[in-house]
């Protein structure tokens, strides 16, 4: 038994080396001032930071990927509230199958997804802009930002709305003041996820995106020159840290508010 | 009893369809100002889809409601005098309790500090004093309970709606509310519609009774009546205990009937104990509730008009009461079934317990028999 219980330790060990030991990879080399990716290391710069941040492409590449996954997030959120309180509070024909096919993104391959929008945006004759980019990652962002919101909206109780509005609320301000702050955990987390679904998304972004860089396509066109690698490497560092502040802000708000809330949790992703 | 009060709450004809099902099959029904009323019956009679279209939650389909002799047809939920404690209690669990009782107060133009004395005195009427400050999610059921009571009765309305407010509390808890449910109604003089399945605690805590199956009202009267003189078959199988053995029509004269029971022989009845709603088809049927009957020890003497022999097929022990599943001696001669009848007894000191296969004899009165026709 004890022996059995070690070896799946060491595997469990080797599972998160597996996964992890590229990412540790990135900060090494990202502070490493040799140019040619490969151990051992050589000494110690911030030249590439520093690069980064002088390189305008670069800066036009993040603002594009910035306004594109805060708009795409905020939107999918928004239409994702809407669609999981109908999804959860009322009964109306055909929801089954319309709710099935709000989520089927989820699982389309997105190269088709991207193929038929450019195919229709081009036969509307519609400029490719980053604009199309956020009409796309709104339409893959809105299954999970549902899907997660769905959930906060069901384990909340129909009674509570009903209550506010039978002590003299309008619908809307008993939507406002009890649902609103009940489902914001969930809300929170569908933004969180939307957001980074959008920043890292390549295919989409790459069909539409006309000629605009975004992050993503940035740093695959990049990938090409072998001098710009130890840049790249400082960028991925970056983004690598940004994400984890990110992820423990929104696990902070969401422990925060369950906390509020007796611990019944209302729909957080972690 | 309560005859000369004016209504607060008239349905007149009130039909509720759910595309093709009938939830609400034209009811009529009139509730008095200062009314306890229950609304009772089984999961799916109809009974909270009416007090929902009372609340204004639900539209009517045909009919109306008037509340205070006001037609409601046009009035959405948040502008009725009516307020609802939710089964599941809807406290706001993002609030403390006194947010939560102040919450109704938010458009009210009245001052803070006002505000605040009227949450406290609500708070003080449901034995909450000082529990302002807590947070709502903390609360017990019997605390989120009264809490909601405070939130619902702190705007004064004409009407207060409780659905099923008490069937998630624990027993103890549960006859305790009753009793404190009854005293604040009586304190506050407001109009109480309960919504409950439990006939018990409709029997416990209401003025009068409307009885609901399949979305009508069976019959509408005092917890006394109801118990004792109930309108149908169905009626009296749902509240309480009740005997029911075949009977044959011998006679009929001016309201009056003789019948003939298989176990308890030939009886007349007055017209008071005989109910002629009975659609259930079953055929004419004595009615007897357990503890109008007694039974006799060999050597007892007993004041009864009437005896019947029987074996003791079942004894259940309930410490206060014990319940005796009986044969009657003669009861199968009709159609050969069996049909046991449940007796109960107090249990008193000095009386044993019968034991199972005793041969016993059971005294009665034809007063206490009611006969479905």
């Amino acid at each position: 038994m004890k022996g059995q219980g070690r070896g799946l330790q060491a595997y469990a060990l080797l599972y998160l080396l597996f996964l992890y030991a590229p990412i540790i990879l990135l900060p090494l080399f990202a502070f490493n001032s040799g140019t040619i990716i490969a151990f051992p290391l050589q000494g110690f710069t911030t030249n590439w930071f520093a690069q980064m941040w002088a390189n305008a492409t670069l800066r036009t590449a993040l603002t594009n990927s910035l306004t594109i996954a805060v708009s795409a997030s905020i939107l999918a959120t928004c239409l994702g509230v809407f669609a999981a309180r109908a999804s959860t509070r009322f009964e109306f024909p055909g929801k089954g199958g319309m709710m099935g096919f709000i989520l089927l993104p989820m699982v389309l391959p997105e190269i088709i997804v991207a193929m038929s929008l450019l195919v229709v945006l081009l036969g509307a004759g519609v400029q490719l802009s980053i604009l199309t980019v956020i009409l796309g990652h709104v339409l893959i962002c809105m299954p999970y930002a549902i899907a997660i919101l769905s959930t906060a909206f069901s384990s909340l109780d129909k009674s509570l709305e009903e209550a506010a509005y039978d002590l003299g609320e309008t619908k809307w301000s008993a939507f406002r003041l009890v649902t609103l702050p009940l489902v914001m955990p969930g809300i929170v987390s569908s933004l969180l996820i939307s957001f980074t679904i959008s920043l890292d998304e390549f295919i989409i972004a790459f069909f539409l995106a006309g000629n605009q860089p975004t992050l993503p396509t940035y740093i695959f066109s990049q990938l090409r020159f072998p001098k710009q690698i130890p840049m790249i490497m400082a960028l991925g560092t970056v983004l690598v840290a940004l994400s984890i502040l990110l992820l423990a802000l929104g696990e902070y708000f969401r422990r925060r508010g369950n906390a509020r809330m007796g611990g019944n949790p209302t729909g957080g992703f972690l | 009893m309560t005859d000369d009060r004016k209504p607060m709450i008239e349905c007149r004809g009130v039909h509720k369809h759910y595309g093709d099902y009938h939830a609400l099959r034209g009811i009529d029904l009139t509730i008095r100002a200062g009314e306890f009323f229950s609304l009772l019956g089984p999961s799916g009679c109809g009974k909270t889809t009416l007090l929902r279209t009372i609340a204004g939650f639900e539209d009517i389909s045909d009919g109306a409601i008037l509340i205070d002799e006001k037609r409601m047809d046009e009035v959405p939920a948040n502008k009725r005098p009516t307020n609802m404690v939710f089964q599941s209690y809807a406290i706001f669990p993002h609030l403390t309790v006194a947010q939560n009782v102040a919450f109704g107060l938010r458009r009210d133009p009245r001052g803070k500090a006002e505000k605040a004395a009227l949450v406290e005195e609500a708070l003080a009427m449901v034995g909450l004093r000082g529990y302002g400050n807590r947070a709502a999610h903390a609360l017990s059921g019997g605390q989120r309970q009264r809490v909601a009571l405070a939130r619902a009765l702190i705007l004064k309305p004409k009407v207060l709606l409780l659905d099923e407010p008490l069937s998630a509390l624990d027993r103890k808890m549960r006859e305790q509310m009753q009793v404190e449910l009854i005293k604040l109604q009586r304190q506050v003089g407001i109009t109480f519609v309960l919504v409950t399945h439990d006939q018990e605690e409709a029997l416990v805590m209401s003025d009068r009774i409307a009885v609901m199956f399949e979305g009508e009202i069976a019959q509408l009267d005092g917890p006394e009546a109801l118990y004792a003189r109930p309108a149908t078959r169905r009626v009296a199988d749902f509240i309480g205990v009740m005997n029911f053995l075949p009977a044959r029509i011998l006679g009929e004269q001016a309201g009056t009937a003789t019948v003939e029971v298989p176990g308890l022989g030939v009886v007349d009845l007055p017209e008071r104990q005989i109910s002629r709603a009975n659609p259930d088809d079953e055929g004419p049927t004595i009615g007897f509730r357990p503890e109008t009957m007694t039974l006799v020890g060999p050597t007892q003497t007993h004041s009864q008009p009437r005896e019947t022999n029987a074996t003791i097929d079942e004894v259940v022990y309930y410490g206060d009461m014990t319940y005796y599943d009986l044969r009657l001696d003669g009861a199968a001669a009709m159609d050969g079934k069996a049909r046991p009848v449940r007796i109960s007894m107090r249990n008193v000191f000095g009386r044993d317990v019968q034991e199972v296969g005793t041969r016993t004899r059971l005294a009665w009165s034809p007063g206490s028999l009611v006969l479905f026709r």
